[in-house]
């Protein structure tokens, strides 16, 4: 009897850890829907590798929630609807949470797609983790419950960018040269925005919009802007839009300043060369030389991989969903999401929070420029002998912006 | 100014690219009636090529064996797959060249990847052929090579100094181009092998008749012409990129420069692709739109219409369409081109 007594309360303490602890050793599918072809394929097919990288370091222990991660990278083409094609067969497989960054456009689509889908199917829903595209309309006019943002989006950005360029006295007349889809067209708009706030005297001097991962030639831009006399280009571009357009301004003796978003971004650090020492600048959440714990793991990724890392929002979706599973006790993407609403977690440079209003992260922005690798700043992306200087922080209180949001929350 | 001469010859090599890829292309349809899909896939197999050549030995004999060994896999596929549904008509050979281009794209991918490869230009080509300095006060005046430092800066604040360098690639593609004109112009006239072209191209069955060859002539032109397009893609795609998607960029455009220059007329051709190139690039530089147009005929516009995204549209945002935009214009208004001889 005694025995009897002493296994049933010992069953019940079971059965009561095993709820406790009932996410423990689960495996969380993820699926990253991204460009791995085309002109924009090197990025997606570098950040795919940074997601298997950094799923094997968060996985089991390296999570409060003892979940083990599994990301599948799907090529999208960088179309808005192929994307949708794989957003299905990434459910029909089991995947629960999707990400996805590149092209702010296919960003659009998806977040629109994951709220219908939400809708139509109660207890089948999936999260949209969006790792770079800043496109602001996702956390304001279009934002969307399923939506959580770990990139910080064009109004932060171009906040600090201008809050930087309005201490550069030399700084006249500006060009805007952007990629023409809802990134190219926000950057440039909130360009002109924060610039007539922050130095009403600084002249736009030029816009211009191309056509996204389709220009191979932009001589032809570079000798215009030349002819407009501008001093500085500001520019949103990224992956081969930017390495091209780096390397026809070396050609064509382009001498000015140029402020980007993703200077350090695959191929765009060869581009540059030594060419744009202290006159190519970076906004963005991190750097390549954060220290710490992140300097270890971009070495060790550079060792196996061959490669740079770069997209440290990567390593933020890990350590939000960790923390998330963890205080949900769950891996339902519902009590998921729920958990991760205003979540504060310590990130490699400090504390981010995912702010409830908006599902936008906030965090710091750092302004860097290109100039020689020192023993202070020893990274050296794609072994060009130079590497993104530190020049500002912007902590968490300057970096973050209002948002316009009126969520609709799942009753 | 300066801005004018950089952006003419940033326009005339672009053009002179095209005309590379599109002579043989001409060559090609006069000659055996085939319009060949897959022109522009062998383009992208010389850069390819070329590439992997030139990590072998170097770019210069790259320059010399890439478009060897295209101009042989073109001949090859003229003698084995091109001759034998010739007898079927023009569609089968047109069906033949269009999955030939597919094929090639896939094995492409396979062997070299879904990505762009780095195919750097020679040392020799990597820095600007020569520099324009634009003084405001001595005016226009040109250095061979990159400009010392000391000359593109301007000491006194009140002088505008601007230097345009032009890259070595650019004058290295307009010399190839220029030497490969005047070399197939020469062939084609002034050779005994050329007037036996140029009579196959009207009067096959006459230069049969005569004794020669036709079939081996063909197969000839066929090679020659890939082997071009094979030259053009060793040049273009170290100066602009190598990657697969390269073949279909091109192969739209090649097509525009062939119709307006005029079916099978190799100075049409040379007409069609400057003029593509120069208004392409120069189309980039002009803000104009149907807007600021109103505005300087005087006509007054509401502000809603100037809010209209139509009216808003710049010149330089719609120089991608303009090719097209002049093909179906010339299949309009002139259908055989701007320098062809036959009708239809």
């Amino acid at each position: 009897m005694k025995f009897a007594m002493k296994a049933v309360a010992f069953g019940v303490m079971l059965a009561g850890a095993s709820v406790a602890f009932a996410q423990k050793g689960e495996v969380v599918k993820m699926v990253r829907i991204d460009p791995l072809t085309g002109l924009l394929g090197p990025v997606g097919v570098s950040q795919a590798k940074g997601y298997q990288f950094f799923a094997e370091k968060f996985s089991g222990a390296g999570n409060p929630a003892g979940v083990k991660f599994e990301v599948t990278p799907i090529d999208n083409k960088l179309s808005p609807a192929e994307s949708l094609n794989a957003l299905k067969a990434a459910i029909d497989g089991g995947a629960r949470y999707i990400i996805q960054g590149n092209g702010s456009s296919v960003a659009l689509a998806l977040s629109d797609a994951v709220a219908k889908h939400n809708e139509r199917n109660p207890g089948k829903e999936v999260l949209y983790l969006n790792d770079s595209a800043v496109d602001p309309d996702l956390t304001n006019s279009k934002c969307n419950y399923w939506h959580f943002r770990f990139d910080a989006d064009t109004t932060m950005k171009m906040e600090a960018m201008s809050s930087f360029i309005g201490e550069q006295k030399d700084v006249k007349k500006v060009y805007l040269l952007n990629q023409n889809y809802s990134h190219g067209v926000q950057v440039a708009k909130y360009a002109k925005e924060t610039l007539a706030r922050k130095r009403p005297d600084i002249q736009i001097v030029g816009e211009d919009l191309h056509p996204l991962a389709q220009t191979r030639d932009f001589a032809p831009y570079i000798a215009k802007i030349k002819a407009s006399g501008a001093d500085t280009v500001i520019t949103g571009n990224w992956g081969s839009d930017l390495s091209l357009l780096v390397k026809a301004a070396n050609e064509g003796g382009f001498n000015g300043k140029i402020f980007t978003y993703y200077a350090g971004v695959t191929g765009t650090p060869t581009a540059l060369g030594t060419n744009g020492a202290g006159r190519v600048y970076q906004i963005a959440y991190n750097h390549y030389n954060m220290g710490g714990q992140m300097q270890k793991w971009q070495e060790e990724f550079k060792k196996k991989y061959n490669d740079d890392f770069y997209t440290g929002s990567t390593i933020r979706i890990f350590e939000m969903l960790g923390a998330a599973m963890a205080k949900a006790k769950s891996t339902d993407p519902v009590k998921v999401a729920a958990a991760m609403e205003g979540l504060r977690v310590q990130s490699f440079n400090g504390e981010v929070e995912m702010r409830k209003t908006d599902h936008q992260l906030q965090q710091p922005l750092y302004m860097t420029v290109w100039d020689k690798a020192s023993p202070k700043f020893p990274y050296s992306p794609e072994n060009t002998g130079m590497t993104l200087v530190p020049l500002k922080e912007y902590p968490n209180y300057v970096s973050s912006t209002p948002t316009s949001c009126q969520m609709k929350r799942p009753s | 100014m300066e801005f004018f001469i950089i952006s003419m010859l940033n326009g005339l090599s672009y053009g002179l690219l095209l005309f590379m890829l599109s002579s043989g292309l001409t060559l090609i349809f006069s000659m055996m009636g085939v319009l060949n899909f897959a022109h522009a896939s062998f383009y992208m197999v010389g850069a390819y090529v070329g590439y992997t050549v030139s990590r072998m030995v170097g770019f210069w004999p790259a320059l010399v064996i890439a478009p060897l060994v295209v101009g042989a896999l073109g001949a090859v596929f003229e003698r084995l797959c091109l001759r034998r549904v010739h007898k079927f008509g023009h569609v089968p050979e047109l069906l033949i060249t269009f999955g030939l281009s597919y094929v090639i794209l896939e094995l492409v991918q396979l062997i070299w990847g879904r990505i762009a490869v780095e195919f750097r230009p020679p040392e020799l080509l990597q820095g600007p052929v020569f520099t324009l300095i634009n003084h405001s006060a001595k005016g226009l005046s040109m250095v061979w090579g990159a400009a010392p430092a000391e000359m593109c800066q301007a000491a006194d604040a009140a002088v505008r100094l601007v230097c345009s360098p032009f890259p070595a690639t650019r004058g290295f593609m307009m010399l190839v181009a220029m030497v490969m004109l005047v070399s197939v112009w020469l062939l084609l006239t002034r050779t005994r092998i050329g007037l036996v072209i140029q009579a196959a191209l009207t009067h096959p069955e006459a230069v049969e008749a005569l004794g020669h060859n036709v079939p081996a002539v063909f197969m000839m032109v066929f090679g020659a012409g890939a082997a071009l397009a094979g030259l053009a893609g060793v040049i273009g795609g170290s100066t602009f990129l190598t990657e697969p998607s390269m073949a279909a960029t091109v192969g739209s455009v090649i097509f525009v420069v062939v119709v307006v220059g005029g079916m099978g007329s190799l100075s049409g051709a040379f007409l069609a692709s400057v003029l593509i190139g120069v208004i392409q690039t120069f189309a980039v530089a002009f803000d104009y739109s149907i807007g600021t147009l109103a505005a300087q005929l005087g006509v007054q516009l509401s502000a809603g219409a100037l809010g209209n995204t139509f009216v808003k549209l710049t010149l330089s945002q719609v120089a991608p369409i303009l090719p097209y935009l002049f093909l179906v214009l010339i299949l309009i208004f002139r259908p055989k081109g701007l320098l062809g001889t036959r009708e239809g």
